[in-house]
């Protein structure tokens, strides 16, 4: 389906994995290219936080085999900052260098959020701690960038601006990122490819080939998303809910 | 859950927020009100003894605790025992919460520490350790030894057990963040699972302490040369009701005291938690 280069930035082959039931993920395989913003869809409790973890290493894949670059960078849904230490310091957290101080406080300029450097984590805004955790995964330079549900848990204009962002970060840096939603629009407005987990297996993978910036009102747009939400298997009411 | 947070975070406005509206003989009207119940009580103690309805001699007046309180206080016996008892407290408190803390630490941080030790520790923590006064005074005598040891005993276990709880109570999606970010052990110990317990720990103190204030207390009454507790047991061989009422207070003072800096202690190390930062907004 893909013409996949010599070397991907992430590698899945049959991976399976069951939680006493049967497999949540069942003989997946999937490959991510360099530098590709693919978004990962799928109903809720389909595996796709699970096939995430994974990827970040921190659910084992008995079965399988799992190729991903050491350096990889999570953002998961809850920013999960550590509050007992300042905003700037989560950032520089395992970071190895001699200047793990001004690249983390670099990391947080380029978020936006140089202003809050000295703050304690709790007194942060949702939309500010997001920022932080995504600062976090962006001051380690990662070659694979994981996010699941990043935004899910963010008001509507506030989720618009944290895309934005994550575009312009993916944009200036080229990291893979492998974004969980459930948001058919946000996978259409940033990504290069969708994804479609469904049954344990990767059902759907379709390259969006739409222009950028992306515009809802493109004829192709509207017509893709028809597609996905149908291959979601969204009846008319639950797409309102969306 | 998102929410909420930005529900407490809005919750804690900008320190200059709420202070400017507020005029300033009304800042200490709370301050008043919460001391005027005390001083009603007092008043209504000293008034009833005054009028016969309570015998001076089982219960004196606060007048007549007062003054003997300033009679020891300038007959130089007052400084001393307190400074007996407050040294007995301190070295056994040191020794407790020294041992429960790095029993805590054993068993909250390696999976054998806490197979080896927390089923013991479980279980010696049901003995009420005022229990072993009789072994202690057939060990140790009735120095200052069984005391001592006897505080370090009450003291240890609130350290542990809630030092325990705390770390095995460390949110796993932290530890989750700790394990993406290639955070080492002794990084993830330093980072991560000290400052999640310390909470705990301030808590396990608290209780040590109170626990420490009631085992000096009973420990002094077995026998004591020196300390307040000897003050006291003085007293009642002469029934100096009013002595034993200074002593009393004086346990009291030590105890809100010594409490009083834990509580300093945890806005110290607890800046980073809401209800401080927002305790520390309202002060500014
Ligand atoms: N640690 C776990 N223990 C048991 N079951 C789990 C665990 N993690 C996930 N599951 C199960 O695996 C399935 C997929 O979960 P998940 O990957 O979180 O789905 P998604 O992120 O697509 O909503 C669900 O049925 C969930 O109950
Ligand atoms: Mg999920």
């Amino acid at each position: 389906m893909n013409a996949a280069p010599p070397v991907p930035a992430a590698q899945v082959i049959g991976l399976t994995r069951s939680f006493g039931g049967p497999p949540v993920l069942d003989r997946l395989s999937l490959s991510l290219r360099r530098g590709e913003f693919a978004a990962l869809l799928g109903r809720s409790g389909t595996g796709k936080s699970t096939l995430l973890r994974t990827l970040a290493g921190l659910d084992p894949a008995p079965a399988g085999s799992v190729r991903v670059p050491a350096a990889r960078a999570v953002v998961f849904q809850e920013p999960r900052l550590f509050p007992w230490r300042r905003v700037w310091h989560n950032i520089a957290l395992g970071l190895r260098f001699a200047d793990a101080r001004s690249r983390a406080l670099a990391a947080l300029a380029e978020v936006g959020l140089s202003h809050r450097a000295q703050a304690w984590p709790l007194t942060l805004s949702g939309g500010e701690a997001q920022r932080a955790a995504v600062a976090r995964a962006l001051v380690r330079q990662p070659e694979l960038l994981l996010l699941d549900e990043p935004f899910g848990a963010l008001d509507a204009l506030t989720r618009l601006r944290m895309q934005t962002l994550l575009l312009r970060l993916w944009q200036n840096h080229r990291p893979a990122v492998l974004l969980v939603t459930h948001d058919v629009d946000e996978a259409l407005l940033l990504a290069d490819r969708v994804l479609v987990l469904e049954n344990g297996r990767i059902a759907l993978d379709r390259p969006v080939t739409l222009p950028r910036p992306r515009h809802p009102a493109h004829p192709d747009h509207a017509r893709l998303r028809e597609h996905l939400l149908a291959s979601l298997g969204a009846g008319q009411s639950d797409r309102e809910q969306s | 859950m998102m929410s909420t947070r930005t529900a407490t975070a809005t919750a804690f406005p900008a320190p200059h927020a709420q202070s400017p509206a507020r005029p300033k003989n009304l800042v200490r009207l709370p301050r008043l009100r919460r001391i005027a119940a005390p001083l009603l009580f007092l008043a209504a103690w000293q008034a009833a003894v005054a009028l016969g309805l309570i015998g001076a001699r089982l219960m004196p007046p606060p007048s007549a605790i007062a003054e003997s309180f300033w009679h020891l206080a300038i007959s130089n016996q007052l400084l001393p025992s307190l400074l007996v008892s407050l040294a007995r407290v301190t070295v056994g408190l040191a020794i407790g919460v020294a041992a429960g803390t790095a029993l805590g630490l054993v068993t909250g941080l390696s999976r054998l520490g806490e197979d080896l030790l927390d089923p013991t520790l479980q279980m010696l923590r049901t003995l009420p350790h005022l229990a072993l006064i009789p072994l202690m005074i057939l060990w140790f005598g009735i120095g200052e030894v069984p005391k001592i040891v006897l505080i370090a005993l009450g003291a240890a276990f609130p350290i542990y057990l809630n030092l325990y709880a705390a770390i095995r109570g460390a949110d796993r999606k932290l530890f989750e963040v700790a394990a993406t970010i290639g955070l080492s052990f002794p990084e993830t110990v330093a980072h991560l699972i000290l400052p999640a317990s310390l909470p705990g720990f301030l808590v396990g103190l608290r209780q040590a302490l109170g626990v420490a204030w009631i085992t000096l207390v009973v420990a002094e009454q077995i026998n004591a040369s020196a300390g307040i507790g000897y003050l006291i047991m003085n007293a009642r061989e002469f029934l100096e009701t009013d002595i034993i009422f200074v002593g009393l207070c004086l346990y009291a003072v030590l105890g809100l005291a010594t409490d009083y800096a834990v509580r300093l202690l945890e806005t110290r190390l607890l800046a980073w938690r809401p209800s401080t930062l927002g305790a520390l907004g309202r002060r500014a």
